[in-house]
């Protein structure tokens, strides 16, 4: 059996319907494979907290988990995903599993225009889960791969240590 | 930019990807990780009318030992290689290698056989797999076949992987108690592809070097295993009169390109540094 169905390739333009957990709620809809999945959250689901930068691995505005993993939705097609758990930064502020690093950015001026910043908070909140105490090259190391034209990092690394030393006190940043 | 349009479908099978692929010919892709992929439809350097998602394969998964092997499943992540114990123990260089590999988020997407798919002469893990003398499994609609690393990379993102071919796994043989590894790249910054980065394993009987294979990348066209310098190494030991050896041999080994940003003899100069640190390395791990 092979599977495959040749009327497929005719087909490129039209959309298909894909089924996704976003933040906890199971969304259908419909996409065409060529849909990034940062495109389908922002533009079909109006989930516009996932920023769209470079659009090809570089600037990291766009990360978001995918079954629980940091992950670059401008890197992967919205079709990829079909049957996958998604929590993107809004979901993860509603939740309040990040409110310590949000209210941590903020105090310490970690965000200017705040473009770069659900990249951040996404990529941080992957770190704290991985290594409970990361030196603070760890972290720089963990955010290599998210730009931030504004705040010249030292803030956004700031930030994360001391949430993380709060974290491992028991009690918050600030 | 956003790519061309294309359908996609997601293979159950290694025979499913195979057929559709047969069936749709050069307008076909499959897709892994993405990583490179995506980018590359983003920019539309290329436009397939196909994408064959080959990730729900269970085949091509796992990391298992068979024989005097490690049988390396091609969808293996890059971040599974800094996570999977079997690889800590069997495979120590592909570990040592890992955190230079991109960033985390696209170490948790991009994977194994993807990266040595591709052979970007930049990239860390192709070089590694001659530096560990593996040997990489294809699948094709004429059956599944074996080849040496060494004879795997051809030219520039050209490799003995023939059209509509499937890598499935890589095998690396174990890693030994008398054998040592060392690994580093010099990048401008974390994450970027390297000016110039190496990896070797060396067999050793005490301070005696028996084997070593040393490879680089970010040099040429392919990987680059550099030949002659393993030669003035292999059947003496370590001292700072065979590194030198070892440093000089590299002008007859290594031809980089001409580059704007970075100048051959520039490359050739980062390429002797980084093996005597590495060397040096080698020694001190006895
Ligand atoms: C910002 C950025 C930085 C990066 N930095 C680095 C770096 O420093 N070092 C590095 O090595 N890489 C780097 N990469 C690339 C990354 O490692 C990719 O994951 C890897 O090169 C390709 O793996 P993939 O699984 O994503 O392959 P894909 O992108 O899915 O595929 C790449 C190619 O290989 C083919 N292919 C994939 N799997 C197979 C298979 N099993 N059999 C046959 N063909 C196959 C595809 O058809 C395609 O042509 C970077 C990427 C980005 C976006
Ligand atoms: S938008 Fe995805 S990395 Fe820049
Ligand atoms: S706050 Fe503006 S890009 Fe980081």
């Amino acid at each position: 059996m092979s599977g495959f169905d040749e009327n497929l390739l005719d087909e490129a333009d039209e959309t298909v319907r894909v089924r996704f957990v976003v933040n906890g709620r199971k969304v259908a809809c419909e996409v065409a494979p060529r849909e990034t999945l940062v495109d389908c959250l922002r533009n079909e689901l109006e989930l516009t907290g996932t920023h769209a930068g470079c659009e090809m691995g570089a600037c990291g505005a766009c990360l978001v988990q995918l079954d629980g993993r940091a992950v670059h939705s401008c890197l992967m097609y919205a079709v990829q995903a079909d049957g996958a758990r998604i929590d993107t930064i809004d979901g993860l502020s509603e939740s309040g599993v990040i409110a310590d690093l949000q209210a941590e950015f903020h105090r310490r001026n970690a965000l200017q225009c705040g473009f770069c910043t659900p990249g951040m908070l996404v990529n941080a909140n992957e770190l704290l889960s991985q290594v409970a105490e990361p030196s603070r090259e760890e972290i720089r190391d963990a955010l290599s791969g998210n730009y931030c034209r504004c705040t010249g990092y030292e803030a956004i690394v700031d930030a994360i240590d001391a949430v993380a030393k709060a974290r491992n006190e028991g009690g918050s940043a600030t | 930019m956003k790519a061309r349009a294309f359908s996609y479908f997601r293979a159950a099978t290694i025979e499913q990807a195979l057929d559709a692929h047969a069936l749709v010919g050069d307008d076909a892709r499959f897709i892994a990780g993405g990583q490179s992929l995506v980018p590359a439809l983003s920019l539309r350097l290329q436009a397939p009318r196909l994408l064959i998602d080959i990730t729900h394969i269970g085949e091509l998964r796992g990391v298992r030992r068979e024989g005097g092997f490690l049988r390396i499943g091609a969808l293996t992540r890059h971040c599974e290689m800094l996570s999977e114990p079997l690889i800590a123990e069997f495979a120590p260089l592909l570990q040592a290698a890992a955190p230079f590999v991109a960033h985390p988020a696209i170490r948790n997407r991009g994977t194994f056989g993807g990266s040595v798919a591709l052979a970007d002469p930049a990239s860390e893990f192709p070089a590694m797999t001659l530096a560990l003398d593996a040997e990489i499994e294809i699948a094709g609609p004429s059956g599944s076949r074996r080849i040496k690393a060494d004879d795997f990379f051809i030219d520039l993102f050209e490799t003995a992987l023939q059209p509509g071919e499937l890598i499935t796994a890589i095998y690396v043989p174990l890693f030994k108690a008398d054998q040592r590894f060392a690994f580093d790249e010099m990048a401008r910054r974390r994450g970027d592809y390297a000016l110039v980065g190496c990896g070797m394993l060396a067999t050793c009987a005490g301070d005696r070097i028996n084997d070593i294979r040393i490879s680089f990348f970010s040099v040429g066209n392919t990987p680059t295993r550099v030949k002659g310098a393993e030669a003035t190494l292999i059947g003496s030991s370590l001292n700072s009169e065979r590194i030198a050896a070892a440093q000089a041999a590299l002008e007859g080994d290594l031809a980089p390109p001409e580059n704007d940003e970075v100048p051959p003899a520039m490359r050739l100069h980062l390429a002797r540094v980084l093996l005597g640190r590495l060397l040096g390395r080698l020694g001190e791990s006895a």
